[in-house]
């Protein structure tokens, strides 16, 4: 039974975390059900685990080749992430072989920079920002390093202004410019768009730019409506443009 | 033999002796004196540097009475093993027995250059008062030590020379050791305290350097500041080899500009090194400087990415020699090398110890290092991955490899693209690159490789293998094949008593074996040990029962077996059985 595999690395939690998993699929579902998924054609990362569950059930459980097949699936799953990792090469004593000595310090370096910029994260330099929303009778000020993604600033924004609406977002909650009849659309409904004053003091549309970039170069936040916004657009897409 | 023996001897010693003094290298002479008795004799008398290497396979009053003009003396301790924790604390190697014999002995010791030793502050003591000639102190590895005993030989070494110390654990007890140089002392051309990690009175520094006119190397610790190391390279213009301290200021500021311009007039600087704590945006102000060095050590800096890292190593058309770490990624290696057509050596460091998945390096950058610079002959390689038709290229395009070290962050990990085992890409290695001296293998092995190891690698010395083979045959072939070897430490692999028995002669051609966590079981050991009384064969028991005889079935967990002239140690601890 593929579930029942313990290894002494993650993986045995990784499969727990398979199980446990919610999946759109048949009730009393196991391992069984894993084939029809393929069946099924979901979504690319649902057929990637049945590669990876699959390839569990025919190999030796105790083949040494196993662990490196797997290894190598994991990094095909777009869903892998680091705290299911298993940390199995940390806990081989000497491995890899670097004098202690040199792993400190370079360790010892790292945390002292990464406490550093926590530091700056939490207190010294947060980015606060002005943000004013067209036809509010208030401004508003947000610290954009407390959030981590552009749906979480629109989220929070969203809260301030009550009455405020977004235009319509991809899944990423950004406006996909690469697009244009859809950023027309937007630009020409009576939607509201987050803008902003970047370093230049140019005023752009939000969410073209990577999070952290964004945080880094943005002043100050408008939200205008989407008629205004217009103007924008045509330097937003030559901005993307140039980029790709 | 009558005839060159009755020319030789009619030669005095005199003579003899003068020509054995352009013999410089340590092999040379043991060689020379091998000949006949009056060339052991004269060559023994007039050696005056030794070299050592395992500081167990001879003892102090042996060397004192072969070599009594003895000044040099080179000593390792600990099996290289120790260097990633594997071997236990207390294991061994004091250096007090040797510095106390020659002391009493009158030797006139000037030079001691230590490796993997246990150094307490009162060997220190008794060095720095005992020979009053004493220039060279070099220390690479060691612990023991506090800051009171490089206080002593400050004190009272009135021509020290250099005092080099390289990557020790050192207990830094904050006190004023470099103020313990005289202002009589001018005599220093190499000081690095690069390892310690407390504060040095900065003024007695500057002080120091400003009289030393013949200091060549100075490497700082990360509490000098930057604007310290701008005054002392305003004091200091001749120096070739430099450790910064603290590379952090604001890069705007005076201190930097100042710093940029003495950079600009150092036209003497070849070596570079440090950046512990460092402001990437400092780092232009040494770019004056990159186009004359040769040997750039930016592996402990991983404060500085991969963009700064390449801009930097631009302007560094002449290096030979780089340490870095993995951080670099493939796409800067390939800057290196598209950048640095004199490259000898290359050391890759890992920065992430956790597998955090950070990116590395991989096949990509080796490949483009080994196309792109024709001189490369030693190679440490840390990386996330490895392919057998990255290394067979690797292979063709640098057949001139002394060193080749390559360690796969996974232990095991197959080729990347082929998920076969790494066994041709190694054999590759071995059959083109003749004259390698040494070689570490990792990820996924089979016998095969060495079975291409013994085949090809004449010429090596020194083999380390960890998580490798499939039985007995893989050490059988090594064993077998490698004429030359030194030493051999194996770690995690499968190879057990019959290998180890196969050839007990082979291991007095030696210097020593580290097996652990193989199959070796306590009775081979033990048989091994008997029909070998000139090895000495330790076998550790950590947290094992000590009293009673074991089990001869009873698998051994590390083995360490050696060369010795001495017999067993008397300084062994408790877990150490020397069978």
């Amino acid at each position: 039974m593929v579930d029942m595999v313990s290894y002494d690395d993650g993986r045995c939690r990784k499969l727990g975390f398979e199980e446990t998993e919610l999946r759109l699929g048949l009730p009393g579902g196991g391992e069984k059900t894993n084939a029809n998924y393929g069946k099924r054609g979901f979504e690319e990362t649902v057929d990637l685990k049945l590669n990876l569950s699959s390839k569990e059930m025919t190999l030796d459980q105790n083949d040494l080749k196993l662990e490196q097949s797997l290894s190598k699936e994991k990094k095909l799953l777009p869903c892998s992430n680091d705290s299911v990792k298993p940390p199995a090469k940390a806990q081989v004593v000497g491995w890899p072989p670097v004098r202690s000595f040199r792993k400190n310090v370079v360790m010892a370096v790292q945390k002292k920079t990464d406490a550093e910029e926590a530091e700056k994260g939490n207190g010294g330099a947060a980015a606060f920002v002005k943000v004013s929303m067209d036809g509010a009778p208030y401004l508003r000020k947000v610290d954009l390093k407390i959030y981590k993604t552009y749906q979480e600033l629109y989220d929070a924004l969203g809260k301030m202004f009550s009455s405020f609406t977004m235009g319509k977002c991809d899944s990423q909650g950004v406006v996909d410019f690469m697009n244009e009849s859809k950023l027309m659309d937007l630009l020409n409904g009576s939607d509201y768009v987050p803008t902003y004053e970047d370093k230049d003091g140019d005023w752009m549309l939000v969410g073209d730019v990577p999070w952290e970039m964004f945080v880094e170069s943005c002043k100050r936040l408008r939200i205008m409506k989407g008629t205004e916004a217009k103007g924008l657009a045509p330097k937003a897409m030559e901005k993307c443009k140039s980029r790709s | 033999m009558c005839l060159f023996q009755s020319i030789m001897n009619y030669f005095p010693e005199e003579v003899l002796e003068h020509v054995f003094d352009f013999l410089t290298s340590h092999r040379d002479r043991n060689a020379v004196s091998l000949v006949c008795k009056s060339w052991y004799s004269v060559e023994r008398c007039s050696r005056e540097k030794v070299f050592i290497g395992n500081c167990y396979a001879v003892n102090p009053e042996r060397l004192i009475a072969r070599f009594p003009r003895v000044r040099s003396l080179t000593l390792k301790g600990k099996p290289h093993f120790a260097d990633f924790n594997l071997v236990p604390h207390d294991w061994g190697g004091y250096v007090y027995p040797w510095i106390e014999a020659m002391a009493k002995n009158g030797i006139n010791l000037e030079e001691l250059r230590l490796k993997r030793m246990v150094v307490s502050d009162e060997s220190l003591e008794l060095l720095a008062k005992s020979f009053p000639n004493f220039k060279s102190l070099v220390l690479v590895s060691c612990e023991g030590f506090t800051t009171d005993g490089l206080a002593a030989i400050a004190s009272n070494c009135r021509y020290l020379r250099e005092l080099d110390l390289q990557e020790n654990e050192v207990d830094d007890r904050k006190g004023q050791w470099l103020s313990c140089f005289p202002d009589s002392c001018t005599s220093l051309v190499s000081l690095n305290f690069t390892c310690l990690k407390g504060e040095v009175n900065v003024a007695a520094l500057e002080r120091l350097v400003a009289r030393c006119r013949n200091l060549k190397s100075l490497r700082l610790n990360h509490a000098v500041p930057l604007d310290v190391l701008q005054k002392i390279l305003a004091q200091a213009p001749q120096l070739t080899d430099l450790g910064t301290g603290s590379f952090i200021s604001d890069p705007d500021s005076e201190t930097c500009a100042k710093l940029k311009n003495i950079m600009k007039k150092s036209k003497s600087i070849r070596t570079l090194s440090g950046f512990l704590d460092v402001n990437p945006r400092c780092l232009p102000a040494v770019y004056p400087v990159c186009t004359n060095l040769t040997s750039l050590n930016l592996s402990y800096a991983p404060g500085i990415y991969s963009t700064e890292l390449t801009k930097l190593i631009c302007h560094c058309e002449k290096l030979e020699r780089l340490w870095i770490l993995d951080t670099i990624g493939d796409k800067g290696l390939g800057v290196v090398a598209s950048t640095c057509k004199e490259l000898q050596e290359l050391r890759v460091f890992p920065s992430d110890f956790y597998g955090v998945g950070n990116a590395a390096v991989t096949e990509e950058g080796l490949v483009a290092i080994s196309a792109g610079c024709p001189k490369l002959n030693s190679i440490l390689y840390f990386c996330q991955q490895m392919t057998n038709a990255a290394l067979i290229t690797v292979a063709k395009n640098c057949p001139n490899f002394i060193r080749f070290r390559l360690c796969t962050l996974d232990a095991t990990v197959p080729d990347a693209v082929t998920n076969l085992p790494l066994d041709e890409g190694f054999g590759a290695i071995v059959q083109s690159c003749k004259g390698l001296k040494r070689l570490s293998i990792s990820g996924l092995l089979t016998d095969q490789v060495f079975l291409y190891i013994g085949m090809y690698a004449e010429q090596l010395e020194m083999l380390s293998i960890a998580f490798a083979g499939d039985s007995d045959k893989g050490m059988l072939y090594v064993l077998n094949g490698c004429k030359k070897l030194k030493k051999l430490e194996i770690r995690d692999c499968p190879f057990g008593n019959a290998a180890l028995l196969a050839d007990v002669g082979k291991y007095e051609t030696m210097r020593s074996l580290w097996m652990s966590s193989c199959e070796v079981t306590f009775g081979a050991c033990k048989t091994l040990a008997e029909k070998m009384p000139r090895l000495n064969v330790e076998v550790f028991n950590e947290g094992e029962q000590i009293d009673g005889s074991p089990d001869g079935r009873h698998r051994v967990e590390k083995m360490y077996l050696y060369r010795t002239l001495v017999g067993p140690r008397s300084d062994a601890p408790d877990f150490v059985w020397t069978l």
